[in-house]
């Protein structure tokens, strides 16, 4: 493998106009990732998933070269109808179109970033992986006091020309004072067998919102690594749900730096899993200033022989005083194959918080089947309803009700 | 200077090392020592290959280091591994031959192993340093079938059943700790009630490191067998020390069909000065089977002693319907450090278990609870409750909840709570008003807290731990 990453690197640097500085901290980035190879389950945060064997098994050897000179139509069907909203359109890892009609200009600032130092998170050798191979990376700045008027879709398409690939992508979003945006991620796979390491940035400024919906439905065989990092200043909000189900694996990170006072994270999720499908959500909140505030709901439905696994964590620092924070993990397991695994992790130093978290899981409640049954419903209409139910709780937290209504309907929960 | 002295001995009441003249085995980990460990106590040559065995293991063994209180590397080259106090070369047929010195120490514990004799009906094994020194109540216990004696003498006398039982719930292959205590196990207890007997009396040891520069490593060994129930209470001190000392010991419990073994645990190990200088290095396994149908298995444990406390006694759930519970409180202070908490792995069908945890955080100590349920494919039917509590009082300390869930079977529940908080004003305020100083209010609450733990320890220990929960806070208010 090292041979053909060098090789594939050359090439790719070969084929693009870095900087040599920038091809410098690629170069390390690289080296950081030779260094250390895919993570393995030796490693805690992989402990349940173990992303090398997993490539090894389900993809072989891995092309590290995407060639991004291809042109690629876009297909005008796939875009969303039923809201208005701008686009970002990603085809294999590339940019394709930005358009962001409905605001105004003056009031967004698109721009292609350096400075690609910032994020040299060596502990994790995907990130590593993704600053050596991706693009010039586009950052979306939204001036002081500026709402977006229609929500932002990220259209994230694969298609059938590449196969095989290893494909790196990032994105950078500064959020001004007082401005706020409303970010759809949607994918859309048409690929078989990549691996597609994603990295988001979010850098939200004093009272800035953030409402972040990533949606996974559509079945395919990739391999996917999601990163999202929040950077929260004073009084800012983040919103991040993930809807995770398509992919044959996915694992989102998310990791929050609450870092402003009365800054508050929150973080939903919701597996729905069949088919020897592995997906993981990781939620990393770390309360770094007084009177703080978090909140995540991971809810997992799993069938035939799939895996769930939630792991997250919430580090309160010492001067974090007056933390609030609350954890609530929940599956349905609907098949003796399936498997559920969490991590819950509290890590405190600070003594006036109050923190909690809690985990549960376990097959569907008997009593409950029996009373929808002996009012006349079918068992199996009476399971769905109930895991509808389920899962409709975590959608219900959605504080946009425009986007409620379009995920509602995407997710198949009416 | 004697007034420091008596200072510090305020701090730790078991601080104090007995002037007795002991026999050592020369310093250092080899084959040699082993085999001078092993034909001291004339152990039988399947015992002294058993060893080595697990010697040759621990060389391609690395020392484990996940763990989150970190430590500095142990010389394990430059620890004694055979401590005995000299005049129990030959072992003493009964208490009046004992070195009254010895005795002496033991009443300083508050254990007077003669009166006791007559008094409580506690059945009492010491074990100093490295070795067994009395057993009470032998007779009581014997008409019964009850076998309640140390492990060397058990190797001399039961052969057959230490070789059936001995590495069969943590083999020799374990991790490191686990398989230095195999390869240089000293002395310890060993257990058997035979079936259907239900033990009149709660067996008890007591163990005390001694000797400065000794690893202690320990071995107990407790089989119920069918039907059979028993109850065994254990509790240790040190001598204040600047230098860190090792205790490594391991405990097997087994439980047969109907069987019933419930294991309480008061450590009280040394656990540094206010520094954090010096105090016992606490790295134990505990692990019990729950080998037959119905069987269940109890820990509790109250720790408040050592420097770093790192453990987690677990139940494996073999039998069906077997049950197994872990009721925990550890309190930690000044720069004490503690990562512990249980594993409860279900194999058999309708296995059931219960985890309490209740943490207490003081001064810049650290404190975390970590702790794995693991539902097997086959554990049909099986239901795990958790909940671990953590209190923390400053902010200089930390605390920590790990816990890792497994669930492979979809008929199995699983049910995991967790809070962390501090002591709230209000009820301070409250025993304030009523006349209590802060100290005692501070008591009276974290009491409170602990309750539900407190509940599941014998009598005689429920006051001491109580006690014991109050001396290790003070002094971490205000």
């Amino acid at each position: 493998m090292e041979q053909k990453l060098k090789t594939d690197f050359d090439k790719f640097i070969s084929a693009s106009n870095f900087s040599s500085q920038e091809i410098k901290f690629k170069k390390e980035a690289l080296d950081n990732f030779l260094k250390n190879g895919f993570p393995s389950r030796k490693l805690e945060n992989w402990k349940f998933l173990d992303i090398n064997q997993i490539i090894k098994k389900n993809i072989g050897e891995l092309t590290f070269y995407n060639d991004y000179s291809i042109k690629n139509e876009i297909d005008d069907n796939i875009f969303i109808k039923e809201i208005e909203h701008n686009k970002i359109v990603i085809v294999n890892g590339k940019v394709e179109r930005l358009s962001f009609e409905y605001e105004e200009s003056d009031k967004i600032n698109l721009t292609t970033l350096d400075n690609i130092n910032q994020n040299s998170n060596y502990n994790n050798s995907l990130l590593s992986l993704n600053n050596s191979f991706s693009k010039k990376i586009h950052n979306i700045l939204v001036k002081k006091n500026y709402s977006f008027k229609k929500p932002l879709i990220i259209y994230q398409i694969t298609n059938e020309k590449v196969s095989s690939t290893n494909i790196n992508f990032q994105l950078n979003f500064d959020l001004e004072e007082s401005s706020s945006i409303k970010i759809i991620n949607f994918s859309d796979d048409n690929s078989e067998k990549n691996f597609i390491n994603n990295l988001f940035n979010f850098n939200l400024g004093k009272n800035a919102i953030l409402k972040n919906y990533k949606l996974d439905k559509k079945s395919n065989t990739n391999i996917k690594y999601d990163y999202s990092n929040i950077i929260q200043k004073e009084n800012s909000v983040s919103e991040t749900f993930i809807f995770s189900s398509g992919s044959d694996y996915l694992k989102n990170e998310v990791n929050c730096n609450l870092e402003g006072q009365y800054s508050s994270a929150f973080i939903n999720g919701i597996h729905l899993l069949s088919k020897n499908k592995h997906h993981e959500i990781r939620t990393n909140t770390n309360h770094l200033y007084e009177n703080t505030k978090s909140y995540q709901l991971i809810k997992s439905v799993i069938d035939d022989n799939s895996k769930s696994v939630y792991q997250g964590k919430i580090y309160v620092d010492s001067k974090a005083q007056k933390t609030d924070g609350y954890q609530l993990s929940k599956a349905v397991l609907l098949n003796e194959q399936a498997e559920f695994n969490a991590k819950p992790e509290l890590e405190i130093y600070a003594d006036d918080v109050k923190c909690s978290h809690g985990s549960a899981s376990g097959s569907l409640d008997e009593d409950s089947i029996f009373y929808l049954m002996s009012r006349g419903l079918e068992q199996k209409t009476a399971k769905e309803l109930l895991i509808s139910g389920f899962l409709l709780d975590v959608v219900e937290k959605i504080t946009d009700e425009e986007i409620k209504k379009l995920i509602r309907k995407i997710i198949g929960l009416n | 200077m004697r007034d420091k002295q008596i200072e510090d001995l305020k701090d730790y009441k078991y601080g104090f090392s007995t002037d007795i003249e002991s026999f050592k085995a020369p310093k250092g980990l080899n084959e040699d020592v082993i085999r001078f460990i092993s034909n001291i106590k004339k152990e039988p040559d399947w015992l002294l290959q058993w060893r080595l065995k697990a010697f040759e293991r621990l060389k391609v063994l690395k020392e484990p280091n996940w763990q989150k209180p970190k430590y500095p590397k142990i010389d394990y080259q430059d620890l004694y591994y055979y401590s005995a106090p000299k005049s129990l070369k030959e072992k003493p047929k009964n208490l009046e031959d004992l070195d009254p010195k010895l005795l002496e120490t033991y009443k300083k514990l508050g254990i007077p192993l003669q009166e006791q004799k007559r008094l409580n009906g506690i059945a009492v094994d010491a074990v100093f340093d490295s070795v067994s020194v009395a057993t009470t109540f032998k007779d009581t216990l014997t008409e019964k079938g009850i076998i309640f004696c140390s492990i060397s003498e058990a190797i001399q006398k039961h052969p057959d059943l230490v070789k059936k039982y001995l590495g069969s719930v943590i083999p020799i292959t374990d991790h490191f700790f686990a398989t230095l205590n195999s390869a240089v196990f000293t002395d310890g207890s060993f257990v058997y009630i035979p079936p259907n007997v239900k033990c009149p009396m709660e067996l008890s040891t007591y163990f005390r490191i001694n000797a400065s520069d000794t690893g202690q490593f320990e071995r107990t060994l407790i089989i119920a067998d069918k039907g059979s129930y028993v109850s065994y209470l254990e509790g240790c001190t040190a001598p204040m020390r600047d230098e860190n000392q090792l205790h490594a010991a391991n405990v097997e419990l087994i439980a047969l069909d109907d069987a019933e073994i419930k294991y309480s645990t008061v450590q009280n190990w040394y656990p540094g000065d206010k520094d954090g200088k010096g105090g016992i290095y606490n790295f134990v396994t505990k692990r019990g089977l729950c080998k037959g149908k119905n069987s269940k298995i109890s820990w509790t444990q109250v720790e408040t002693g050592s420097a770093i406390t790192w453990k987690y006694p677990s139940c494996i759930l073999k039998g069906d319907n077997s049950i197994g519970e872990f009721y925990s409180i550890a309190i930690t202070n000044n720069h004490q450090k503690a990562d512990t908490g249980t594993k409860m792995i279900h194999l058999g069908k309708n296995t059931k278990s219960k985890i309490i945890s209740k943490g207490i955080s003081a001064g810049k100590s650290d404190m975390t609870y970590r702790g794995l349920v693991d539902i097997s494919k086959n554990a049909f039917n099986s239901t795990n409750y958790t909940q671990c509590d953590s209190l923390l009082m400053g902010n200089k300390c930390g605390a920590h909840t790990v816990p890792y869930i497994k669930n492979k079977n979809s008929n199995s529940n699983i049910a995991h709570e967790a809070t962390t908080s501090k002591i709230s004003e209000d009820q301070l305020h409250y025993c304030q008003q009523r006349g209590l100083n802060q100290e005692e209010a501070v008591g009276l609450i974290v009491n409170g807290f602990c309750k539900e733990v407190l509940q599941q320890l014998p009598m005689e220990f429920a006051v001491e731990a109580q006690k014991l929960v109050g001396i290790s806070l003070e002094g971490s208010v205000g």
